[in-house]
């Protein structure tokens, strides 16, 4: 391996430990103290080291390998064989990327918009930061579940405590759904360190399964993953999730979040249930197709604009599992590997994307504290330079070429096309449905005059919303423009996984 | 060369990025100078390009520069492919582009938004040059949507208007429709060819054709059939051909000058040039032709005749586009894709022309676009007036004006294609609709220019003493554009369509190729200008020139009665053929009753009514059932426990 730095664990606990020390401290609850200043500038501090030191996961990734970079490994529980087992490849260094440069964003966009007790605030967003990298980095199966239960605490926290009105709800919701789906994630885990005798992923992937086994783990996975994904039917938590929480929690939970439904496909269903991911394939192809189809047209009607940007998601993401599941389904290899590339880009693009949405929609939040379209119109005449970002990432959300929109969903198109005309065709329907929901509200909220006195009032954005959104803007027209060096980085990786998934293991 | 594309191409952009953020810091007048400038360096660099390939002296290039990405066997490389197809395109959008770029400084003078407006034409120029330039579907996909896009924002620009607003989002929406097809057909040519680089694919067309594809169970479709269709709905969409053109009259609401560059002369002719492009590909589909034939012959015939009932003088003109358009499509279908080149050309010019002496009228009157408010107006603005009667001579194609070369080669084109043989039925539909399309053209383009310049003076008073002549920044790109509309025509007829001008840039099937045939009885320039009253069009025109003359100068009250004695025809052409209705109507009111129906039904009734809360009131209720077993007496559990034992018991046994 490479070398034998802590550049993973360092990721993952100096966010944690920054976390836990604003905890430690405190603040006096009242934001406009110096001491609660302390904590954001110490918040942000840690978010843009982490933000530096994941710079080395660029610079030190050798993209000619498929096998794991940056390992660490150290005993944990040697009684059951599981161990503190980290690194990355090319799935899941894109994925940490994304959370170390959203991360920073969110405590920024966050600055004074948190009036009670910012300390824990912006502590839950840290510890959350370095769970995510946890989740992300883990090649031990019970560490990944350690982390990837933890990880609904703070969220737990950051809707139930900073929300809305509705927040009591839409935190059980959040939180059964989640919390149901991961259960069996633990009894499949556990089934597999029965056959294998360890809780090493990578021993997993080389176990024999016969295919009863292999689609009964198939199934318990699929719930914890498409849970988080989410993918329809099981997605109606995510739009009062979002309506509830406060912008930032739900920037993180749309960015980084719900990548880790996709990340849990590739990482663990495809490789080690291979006969089980192809024997449900047309399941989830079929829900994809939905998620694209069905929820684009329920996106349209939406009359708050977190519900639609939420579902906008769900039908985003149902490229991700359309394109993860291409690979049973084409006549010959060629494409199986662009689909699944496909489904990579479009997660981290959806991540810029989407958290761009969500934080637009929190700029006229804060300062009408309305969400509904129908309170809205003429925004442009006076927040100029938010009509701007507004429609750039809404384009980005159509998947406009030279967005990261386009990426993604154009790699997943011309595959599926590959796979059958009719997947690429109900697939394709986004670029119809999709401007339609989101040009159709910034018509609504951007365009024509002055719409009442609340609009007539509103100031342009400040320095630091400016700051945020030009940060995502470049972010999302250089991956549109250039988007090979982050295929390649991810390539070697993705032809491996291909030719692990084509050896059926019965 | 390579530096050179990238100059070309790259200055509008920078300018376009200097002019739209730092336009307010760097004011008007450097906004203007700067994107006006810039597009001045690619004008001149286009020329010079061409300039070089006529010469001789620089060879069809075809480079890459970086690759977007590279995946699973599929590389896509960024680059450009310049040959004489694509310089005559460049020409031909920097030139328009330059000419509108003065122009705005005149037209837009007191509107608050001057340098967004010019950020986003330099911005569009550089989009369509990525559009002509590209050397691989996903560029051109690219610069396909990028003009789209720009469309869009200008459309919407003067964003207080809701009916601006609206044509904004409909022209995207339209055109996203047909870019739906649009994606389908690269997706295809990368599942046919494995790459999506022009001549990559070209040099697989034979192998493509000899494909088919099962779209349908129990059908098989040509592969080459699939692609050339589905990319011709991307073209429908963009070159605004029925019933995908709803969009482009509603387009007029955005300022002139981007009527006349995107709507006019570059934008909407990106589909004419994709066809033209891909001819290697098309001639390999005879299917695909006929769709292409007879998708223009309906509208270059039934959106003429729009044109003749509209009031508004843009909406006549975007009418006229129309047709053009449809023109341009019928040549493309029968194989003279050099003719349907020639007459974007020429058309660019003389479309452009009069958009912006109709936009020189506009501002004039101050902003009045009712054709029913003008008149007279030949003595207040003597160079708007010369300059687009100029527009309207060369539009009906009157001998010796460049669209009289270019419209009757076209129309002797599908005369004498193969179609005649093929197939009768698109034969007929497409001579009849481009030979009779030559009579509407005459009737309203007259209509609209004795309207607006002869005749009674129907302005109010305020309005006459205040209309003058434009500025010079407005007159000199009408006079500047007025030239090549007059003698283009004369000028490169031979070279563009009988001396091979565009080499192996255009690929045409031997049997089929009906400008070789053309070529070989040609007589001259001078001979066809001199036969030109023995042809059927020039008397076409000249009676739709007279007819416009009696009905709206000598007889103005015929049109009136006319209308009310057919007034079912007329409704039907008032209402435009109920296009609208049925996309307005019919399918976005129809998406919006859906996803109503579904959003509340479905995902609130169903899976989280039903579903989700109902499993957690059912919860709800089996635990308040199960509560009451929790008595609390000891009988009852020993009760329990002794049907539980039974129970077990029996099971045990059972299952032995």
């Amino acid at each position: 391996m490479n070398n034998s730095t802590y550049l993973l664990s360092t990721l993952i606990f100096l966010p944690i430990l920054g976390g836990l020390a604003l905890l430690a401290i405190g603040d006096t609850g009242d934001a406009s103290s110096g001491r609660a200043r302390g904590m954001r500038w110490t918040a942000l501090a840690v978010t843009l080291l982490a933000l530096v030191l994941s710079l080395g996961l660029v610079t030190g990734f050798d993209t000619s390998t498929a096998a794991m970079q940056f390992v660490e490994k150290l005993d944990w529980i040697p009684a059951i064989q599981a161990s503190y087992h980290l690194g990355v490849d090319g799935l899941s260094a894109p994925l940490i990327l994304l959370t170390t440069f959203i991360t920073p964003l969110v405590v920024i966009s966050s600055w004074d918009t948190i009036k009670s007790r910012p300390a824990q605030y912006f502590a839950a967003f840290l510890i959350l930061e370095g769970l995510m990298i946890g989740v992300f980095a883990s090649l031990d199966g019970l560490l990944f579940y350690v982390f990837w239960e933890f990880m609904l605490v703070p969220m737990f926290l950051i809707i139930g405590v900073w929300g809305g009105p509705r927040r009591v709800y839409a935190t059980m919701k959040f939180f059964l759904y989640t919390f149901l789906g991961s259960v069996l994630l633990l009894v499949a885990f556990v089934y597999l360190f029965v056959q294998s005798g360890s809780f090493d992923i990578a021993g997993w992937v080389d176990v024999p399964l016969g295919l009863r086994a292999q689609q009964t783990i198939f199934i318990g996975l699929l719930l914890a993953f498409a849970v988080k994904v989410p993918m329809w039917p099981v997605h109606t938590w995510l739009p009062d999730a979002h309506v509830e929480a406060p912008t930032g929690g739900s920037v993180i939970l749309a960015a980084i979040m719900l990548k880790m439904g996709g990340y849990g496909f590739v990482r663990l269903s495809l490789p080690i249930v291979p006969d089980g991911s192809a024997y449900f394939s047309a399941l989830m192809i079929g829900l994809s197709l939905i998620a694209i189809v069905y929820i684009s047209i329920v996106a349209l009607m939406q009359k708050d604009m977190k519900k639609l940007v939420a579902y906008s998601s769900v039908a985003h993401m149902g490229f991700v599992t359309l394109g993860f599941f291409l690979f049973w389904h084409l006549s010959t290899n060629v494409g199986a590997a662009l689909g699944i590339a496909g489904g990579m880009v479009q997660m981290v693009s959806h991540g810029l994307v989407s958290g761009a949405m969500f934080l637009c929609v929190g700029v006229l939040y804060e300062r009408t504290h309305s969400r509904e379209i129908a309170d809205y119109g003429g925004v442009a005449n006076t927040m100029p330079w938010f009509g701007a970002f507004f429609v750039l990432f809404a384009m980005a959300n159509s998947g406009l070429p030279g967005t990261s929109g386009f990426v993604g969903e154009f790699m997943v198109i011309v595959a599926s096309f590959k796979a059958n005309f009719w997947i690429a065709f109900f697939a394709a329907t986004i670029l119809v449905s999709g401007a339609s929901y989101t040009l159709w509200m910034i018509k609504r909220v951007v365009y024509g005059e002055v719409a009442n006195e609340n609009v007539a009032e509103l100031s342009d954005l400040n320095h630091r919303e400016f700051l945020v959104l030009g940060a995502l803007a470049i972010a999302v027209l250089i991956l549109g423009v250039w988007p090979e060096p982050l295929v390649n980085m991810m390539s070697a990786t993705i032809e491996n996984l291909v030719a692990t998934i084509g050896l059926t293991k019965l | 060369m390579y530096n050179y594309y990238l100059v070309i191409v790259l200055s509008p952009l920078i300018a376009a990025i200097i002019a739209g953020l730092f336009g307010r810091q760097i004011g008007r007048t450097a906004s203007h100078s700067i994107t006006i400038l810039a597009v001045g360096i690619s004008t001149v660099c286009s020329m010079l390009v061409l300039y070089r390939m006529l010469l001789g002296t620089a060879l069809p290039e075809n480079i890459s520069i970086y690759t977007w990405f590279a995946m699973d066997g599929l590389r896509i490389e960024i680059g450009f492919l310049v040959d004489r197809l694509t310089a005559f395109m460049m020409v031909v959008v920097t030139f328009v582009s330059l000419m509108v770029h003065v122009y705005t400084i005149g037209y837009m003078r007191d509107d608050p938004g001057y340098q967004r407006f010019f950020s986003h034409i330099s911005l569009f120029t550089f989009a369509m040059l990525m559009l002509v330039m590209a050397n691989n579907f996903l560029q051109l996909f690219f610069g396909w949507e990028a003009v789209g896009l720009v469309s869009y924002l200008l459309i919407g620009f003067w964003l207080k208007r809701p009916t601006a607003v609206f044509a904004s989002l409909k022209a995207f929406l339209v055109n996203r429709v047909g870019d739906f097809g649009f994606i389908l057909g690269i997706a295809a040519v990368a599942y046919f060819a494995q790459s999506l680089d022009y001549a990559e694919v070209f040099a697989s067309a034979d192998q493509i054709a000899g494909q088919g594809i099962s779209v349908w169970p129990g059908t098989s479709w040509n592969a080459m059939t699939l692609i050339c269709v589905l990319l011709f709905i991307g073209a429908m969409g963009k070159s605004a051909q029925a019933p995908l053109h709803v969009w482009l009259p509603d387009s007029m609401e955005g300022p002139t000058p981007i009527s006349a560059l995107i709507h006019a002369a570059t934008m909407v002719t990106a589909g004419i040039f994709l066809v033209a492009r891909m001819s290697p590909l098309y001639e390999l589909s005879l299917p695909a032709l006929g769709t292409v034939v007879i998708i223009g012959a309906f509208t270059a015939f039934f959106m003429g005749l729009l044109g003749i009932v509209q009031n508004d003088i843009k909406r006549v003109i975007a009418y006229s586009t129309l047709s053009q358009l449809g023109y341009m499509t019928v040549a493309l279908g029968a194989s003279a894709y050099s003719a349907a080149m020639f007459h974007l050309m020429t058309h660019a010019f003389f479309k452009a022309l009069l958009f912006l002496a109709a936009g020189s009228v506009i501002i004039a009157l101050h902003h009045e676009q009712d054709m029913r408010k003008m008149g007279g107006l030949k003595k207040y603005m003597p160079i708007t007036y010369w300059t687009a009667l100029v527009g309207s001579l060369a539009l009906i194609g009157f001998p010796g004006t460049a669209g009289f070369f270019s419209k009757d080669l076209l129309i002797e084109a599908v005369r004498d294609s193969h179609w005649a043989e093929t197939d009768p039925w698109v034969y007929w539909i497409a001579y009849l609709s481009v030979l009779l399309g030559v009579f509407v053209t005459a009737l309203y383009t007259f209509r609209m220019f004795f309207m607006v310049f002869h005749g009674e003076e129907r302005m109010d008073k305020e309005a006459r003493s205040h209309v003058h002549e434009s500025p010079w920044v407005v007159t000199v790109p009408l006079i500047m554009l007025a030239i090549p509309s007059a003698i283009i025509g004369w000028w490169t007829i031979e070279p563009v369509l009988f001396g091979n001008y565009f080499g192996d840039a255009i690929v045409v099937n031997q049997s089929r190729d009906v400008l070789a045939h053309l070529g070989e009885a040609w007589h001259g320039r001078l001979g066809l200008l001199l036969h030109a009253w023995q042809s059927p069009v020039l008397w076409l025109a000249v009676g739709g020139v007279v007819l416009a003359w009696y009905l709206y100068l000598k007889r103005t009250d015929l049109p009136g009665k006319i209308s009310k004695r057919f007034s079912s025809l007329y409704k039907l052409l008032d209402r435009k053929y109920y296009f609208d209705d049925l996309w307005i109507n019919g399918f976005a009111a129809g998406g919006r009753r859906l996803s109503t129906f579904l959003w509340e039904k479905s995902d609130q009734g169903l899976i989280d009514g039903f579903m989700v809360n109902g499993t957690t009131n059912a919860i709800g209720r089996i635990a308040g059932v199960m509560r009451q077993l929790q008595t609390g007496y000891l009988y009852t559990y020993a009760f329990a426990m002794i049907i539980g034992l039974t129970a077990i018991l029996g099971w045990l046994t059972w299952l032995r």
